[in-house]
């Protein structure tokens, strides 16, 4: 039985897939609607990678990413690459949530570029980013090689990755370092993340590595030197985890059928004591 | 002070347009008692825990209002501040008396045995007057009574006549002259003012304590407590009588940690109390005969195998890979007579909604466990239950999914 | 309008460690003390859960255990001469916000400064010459000795439950300690944390170069502890998830762990979270402070009028608070007047990646889990001919092994792609790193003021850093990372990356969250603007804590200090509150 009994999963996967969602988005100023399916986990066992609709991605750029992230980290003898942990999920979800909204992020004017050493300094929001550098990159690639980089041939992929790397495409107002900087960063992040974020699919990031997830409790184990600690890969979902749905409260908690691991834990119950700002309850007692 | 002058000069205030706080009228009906008598009664009010249950999450103290629940529906306790309207404030020191042991209240009205009155039945008359003194001298609150929420025929209190002439055997602690004065003054609190049986003894259908096999283990609202009586793997043999003691001065001691409605117990009630008497009520304890010893079936080698994984990658960052625990901080799972209790009632809930220690004088930390209720689900609280209550020696009956669903439900409809 | 509420007798601006140790002490002795949080009430379940708090992703990647920016931060820039601009993404250094404070989530590495760091100016004068300390380098004894704060370092310790060996007991030194610490009464509460493979290969090879390592003092309990207030701490199971998370079991000291179930069951103790303080208010003269205004969460502004106040915030704010507040003189790097902004430091810090042929499991590790070469801190070797000052420690620190951010990978590791991949494949299990941890000098020009341009959510101006390293700590950390470089050659390895320090000061990676001075201490009101007990020259009835009130900052973290500092403090502050007044004459 998987963690969430499989059969129990199953059904209710199958509703979920039956009822659309739909999703503004307030990107640079246009709202975007997009209707979506979120089909996490319908119908898909754990080898065949159920898809998941895009929540931020327009499909062209979705293509652009995941061609990236399969240069970026590509499937090899050593296993599965950044497409097949589902990387593209991952980045999507985020952008969508309050990592790609800037939400916590100090964002008053006036912008100016300063001195490496200062920082970012540039007013897009990470979504903002990669909505403008995609589009032209792609305008790039075009100009180059006739077609938009998800097209081009791997070593053509590499070629513009490493010019993006270095700085040598002009994307406008987007150092181009900065968007690849970006890409790379949320590449790693969602390679090698906890599953529950959509990426590191099947532990496949962790699995690369050999690190065997978030336990609590080294204390036996920690002085047997050079011994390799073998026990199931785990996530904060558990042995199975699914990928849960980001909310687009500020506060980028998790909501839905499938994220209750990654909510906080109910507060305990007996505690009548305390008020939960540490205020006492004690019986004030009397004489 | 001279009530009446209060209240005119509160008014005339008020009608000379100034902002006069609200003035508490307290007008005694009786002389308060000596200082003596009111501590005594505080002390036994503590021992009786009735701030417990007679004060509201987020209430007044002693003003009622907390819902009690019982096979019958929610009764919720009332005001026993000395408010003279909403509280007993009107009530005489017989009136008092009568609610203690014949559970009939000032108007003649029975009262529900959730107000455990079948045991405070036993305590004496001059006990009971001094926790009435107690109260005498506690802040009146203005707070009319909630009406319980009982089916028909429950909600008949003529009902209760019947229920008591069953089950109520109202008379007076009578000693044992052939056990020690600390053993029968162990007694009387447990079965008095303690009314430990009201949880820990099984009850049947209409909620009567059985009194020929005491504090055995019973339901204590949603949870099960566990026997108290003798018992290698599921009681209290393996303990000590300074080991008791300790657990209800402090919360824990080295077997185990107050968990669930009695970790309110030790921290609102037997915390306070002196050490002989704590001492007492230990050695009545250890008298007790415990349930005839049963053995549970081995369970299934592959739920134990999958238990065991949800232990480490849950529990053991406290209760540590051998299931001892840290000493003073996190309780042994190990030879826990709680986790090997007859019901796994208690380590579900516990399991389900976290757990605090009682923060006591003397252990103030309070140290808590999360709740797992939103990270497991029922077929895995059931495989992981059952291999704690397997595990290193432990032997506990399996639990079944069907077990945690039920219980996750009652908890999450419980009223608060 | 604001609304005025009744008085306190001492208000805590900020509720994080020397909040919680204040505030304990001064209901000891009877005061009403009111702490206002800026964040919110955090506690051990259900915010640092097991099964929840281990996620790299939420808490250190997207950094949600601390203060975001979009709230509160600051300008910064290299140099007097640039433009500040807004850290609009946190990097450098990572302020916390929450009941806690960066005390939820500091690693747990937990130090004594050296005796010859209170007295910096007179000891190298002494020792080197006064020509040995550049025209700029404003350094500056700090007004006590390390021998009037030893009980109070003891006292902080014993709290904490430090894990750890004694180096040197009544002058004796100890074998398995420090032998360069000064001088203690007694050994730690708690034996040393478990070794991990890793440290046990740093050991035997600092041995072999000739240095003195010993395992690092360490706020992570070996065993389980019960503190002198009766609060009981678990035991640490080497988790890995320490620094920038909460404590699941209680083994990291923290305010929540050490001293809140005690302070918080206290009639005379309150708090309020989303409560920022926004200015200290003072009477006409501006000679005493009459209590602070603060903005709850819906933007309502409060007057809390007190007897005391006291600033608990993290280093920054205290000053920023000090300089928006218009209380005591401003700091001029122009004509080098002015005391509050001067005097500001930091760490500087490098590493050395080693990977090892040994699998060493990294995941398995604690916050201050490490073994420390501390032969080269401080003045504990002759810098004669070196061309700098002061010193650092070198240390293996196991904290844990974190896939996305703790990856210690050999010189020439590709970037990305295939490359990338097979390096962390074949390293990820084998690799570590040496820590280089120095002590930065104060300078003319490093130091604090308020920006011109930019402004935080309440409309005040940002505070500004101006800070560089100098020549002094970019020799100095070259020197250490060269000897570190040694030592890592002196473990079995398959490749080592050396990073020294280079180029001018960045806030972009994340460094140290040990930033210090702004309010410095000392016996001068010219050069200081607390007097030895932390009290305000100006403003007898203010008070300030932290790492704030460092004239400079020693090759050490500073928390043990901050807490023995705070505890030192309390003392002075229980005979201030029986006789009201400058407790220093001048």
């Amino acid at each position: 039985m998987d963690k969430r009994g499989h059969t129990d999963g199953e059904i209710r996967a199958a509703q979920d897939c039956a009822s659309p969602s739909r999703r503004s988005f307030l990107v640079g100023g246009a709202v975007v609607v997009s209707s979506s399916f979120l089909l996490a986990g319908c119908g898909g066992s754990e080898s065949m990678r159920a898809p998941v609709a895009p929540r931020f991605f327009e499909n062209d750029e979705r293509n652009f990413v995941r061609a990236a992230i399969d240069r970026l980290i590509p499937k090899d003898a050593l296993g599965a690459g950044a497409v097949e942990a589902g990387v593209d999920d991952f980045i999507d979800a985020q952008l969508a949530g309050p990592f790609g909204q800037a939400a916590g992020i100090y964002m008053r004017g006036p912008f100016r570029l300063g001195a490496t050493e200062q920082g970012y300094q540039l007013p897009f929001t990470p979504a903002q980013v990669y909505r403008l550098a995609i589009q032209r990159v792609n305008e790039y690639c075009r100009k180059q090689f006739g077609n938009a980089f998800a097209q081009l041939k791997p070593d053509q992929q590499d070629t513009i990755l490493h010019a993006l790397e270095d700085g040598k495409i002009d994307l406008g107002e987007i150092p181009s370092a900065n968007f690849f900087n970006l890409l790379w960063g949320n590449t790693k992040e969602g390679f090698l993340a906890d599953p529950v974020y959509g990426g590191n699919r099947d532990f496949a990031g962790w699995k690369l590595i050999g690190y065997p997830g978030p336990r609590y409790n080294y204390t036996d184990d920690i002085e047997r030197y050079g011994k390799p600690y073998d026990a199931p890969f785990v996530s904060l979902g558990g042995a199975s985890p699914v990928m849960c749905r980001l909310s687009d409260s500020p506060t980028g908690r998790f909501h839905g059928p499938g994220c209750e691991y990654a909510q906080l834990p109910a507060k305990v119950h007996y505690d009548a004591l305390s008020n939960k700002d540490g205020s006492r309850k004690w019986p004030a007692g009397n004489l | 002070m001279n009530a009446k002058l209060l209240i005119a000069g509160a008014l005339a205030l008020a009608s000379a347009g100034v902002a006069v706080a609200a003035v508490q009228v307290y007008a005694p009906t009786r002389a308060r008692q000596p200082w003596a008598t009111v501590q005594q009664g505080k002390y036994l009010a503590r021992a009786g825990d009735c701030e417990s249950c007679h004060t509201a999450e987020g209430g007044k103290p002693y003003a009622g209002g907390r819902p009690v629940p019982t096979p019958f529906g929610i009764v919720y306790s009332v005001n026993i501040t000395p408010d003279p309207d909403t509280g007993i404030g009107a009530w005489s020191e017989e009136d008092f008396y009568r609610a203690m042991h014949d559970g009939i209240d000032q108007q003649g009205k029975r009262l529900y045995p959730a107000f455990p009155y079948p045991w405070y039945t036993h305590m004496t008359h001059g006990d009971v007057d001094a926790i009435k003194a107690y109260l005498d001298t506690v802040k009146p609150v203005r707070q009319v009574d909630r009406k319980p929420k009982l089916g028909w025929p429950f909600s008949m209190r003529s009902m209760l006549a019947v229920w008591d002439k069953l089950y109520l055997d109202a008379k007076r602690f009578q000693p044992d002259p052939a056990r020690s004065a600390q053993w029968n003054r162990g007694k009387y609190l447990v079965d008095g003012a303690g009314h430990c049986g009201a949880c820990h003894s099984a009850k049947n259908m209409l909620g009567h304590a059985d009194t020929s096999h005491p504090m055995q283990g019973g339901m204590a609202e949603h949870v099960f407590a566990p026997n108290l009586g003798a018992g290698e793997r599921d009681g209290l043999s393996g303990w000590t009588r300074d080991d008791i003691v300790q657990y209800l001065a402090t919360g824990s001691n080295r077997y185990a940690t107050a968990a669930g409605p009695m970790a309110e117990v030790v921290q609102a009630s037997t915390q306070y109390l002196k050490q002989r008497d704590l001492a007492a009520m230990a050695t009545y304890l250890k008298s007790l005969e415990g349930p005839k010893p049963e053995t549970p079936d081995t369970p299934n080698k592959d739920t134990l195998r999958a238990g065991a994984a949800l232990y480490v990658d849950d529990c053991a960052g406290c209760h540590m890979n051998n299931g001892a625990g840290i000493a003073n901080a996190f309780p042994p799972l190990r030879a826990s007579s709680a986790v090997q209790a007859a019901k796994p009632d208690l380590l579900i809930a516990v399991i389900l909604q976290g757990a605090r220690s009682p923060a006591t004088s003397a252990k103030p930390t309070g140290l808590m466990m999360p709740a797992f209720d939103n990270k497991l689900d029922d077929a895995e609280v059931a495989t992981l239950t059952t291999y704690i209550r397997n595990a290193w020696g432990n032997r506990g009956g399996d639990v079944s999914k069907g077990d945690v669903a039920k219980l996750r439900n009652t908890l999450a409809s419980a009223p608060r | 309008m604001a609304k005025k509420l009744p008085e306190v007798d001492v208000v805590l601006v900020g509720f994080g460690w020397t909040a919680s140790v204040i505030a304990q002490e001064l209901t000891e002795a009877g005061a009403n003390v009111l702490a206002l949080e800026r964040g919110s009430w955090r506690d051990t379940v259900p915010d640092f859960s097991v099964t929840h708090i281990q996620d790299e992703l939420r808490y250190a990647v997207r950094k949600e255990i601390f203060e975001q920016t979009r709230r509160q931060t600051l300008t910064f820039r290299d140099k007097p001469d640039q433009t500040a601009l807004p850290m609009r993404e946190l990097g450098s250094f990572l302020p916390a916000s929450g009941v806690g404070g960066a005390g939820v989530h500091w690693n747990g590495q937990n130090w004594r400064f050296l005796p010859t760091d209170f007295l910096l100016r007179t000891h190298n004068e002494q020792r080197y010459g006064k020509k040995a300390i550049p025209d700029d380098m404003t350094i500056q004894d700090w007004g006590i000795s390390y021998e009037q704060l030893e009980p109070y370092y003891d006292k902080w310790e014993y709290l904490c439950g430090i894990s750890g060996k004694a180096g040197n007991i009544g002058g004796k030194i100890q074998p398995g300690g420090n032998p360069f610490e000064g001088a203690r009464r007694r050994e730690y509460p708690l034996p040393p944390l478990k070794r991990s493979a890793a440290t046990v290969l740093f050991d035997k090879a600092a041995r072999e170069v000739g240095l003195h390592p010993f395992p690092a003092p360490a706020a992570n309990t070996s065993k389980p502890y019960l503190n002198p207030l009766g609060v009981q701490m678990g035991q640490c199971t080497y988790c890995g998830y320490c620094e920038w998370f909460g404590c699941a079991n209680y083994s990291k000291a923290s305010p929540q762990s050490t001293i809140l179930p005690v302070l918080l069951k206290k009639d005379n103790f309150s708090f309020r979270t989303h409560s920022s303080v926004v200015r200290i208010l003072t009477d006409s003269n501006g000679k005493r402070a009459t209590g602070v205004v603060y903005v709850d969460q819906n933007g309502r502004e409060y007057i809390q009028p007190a007897q005391m106040v006291v600033l608990c915030a993290f280093a920054h704010h205290n000053v920023h608070l000090l300089l928006v507040s218009k209380i005591g003189v401003p700091y001029d790097p122009q004509t080098g007047t002015g005391v509050v902004g001067r005097n500001y430091a930091y760490q500087v810090s490098s590493s050395v990646n080693v990977t090892c042929k040994e699998r060493l499991n990294p995941f398995m590790g604690a916050g201050a889990l490490g073994q420390v070469a501390d032969d080269f801190n401080g003045d504990n070797f002759d810098h004669t001919g070196k061309g700098f000052l002061g010193g650092g420690y070198i240390a293996l620190w196991n904290t844990g092994g974190r896939p996305i951010l703790q990856e210690y990978l050999p010189k020439g590791t590709p970037k990305w792609g295939a490359g990338w991949k097979k390096a962390l494949h074949e390293d990820y299990l084998y690799s570590t790193h040496m820590q280089c941890h120095g002590g930065v000098m104060s300078y003319r020009d490093n130091y604090l003021d308020l920006d011109p341009t930019y402004k935080d959510a309440y409309g005040n101006p940002l505070l500004r850093l101006t800070f560089d390293f100098h020549h002094n700590e970019n020799a100095m950390s070259k020197f250490l990372t060269d000897r570190a470089t040694e030592i890592a050659k002196a473990i079995p390895n398959r490749g080592i990356n050396s990073k020294p320090r280079k180029g001018d000061y960045s806030i972009v990676p994340y460094q140290t969250t040990h930033n210090t001075g702004g309010a410095a201490m000392g016996t001068d009101p010219r050069t200081s603007f607390v007097n030895p007990f932390l009290q305000s020259w100006d403003v007898p009835n203010l008070w300030v804590m932290g790492s704030t009130v460092f004239p400079q900052n020693a090759g050490y973290n500073p928390t043990g200090t901050v807490g023995a500092l705070a505890f030192w403090a309390a003392d002075a502050m229980k005979r201030y509150i029986k006789n009201p007044q400058p407790l220093v004459q001048t």
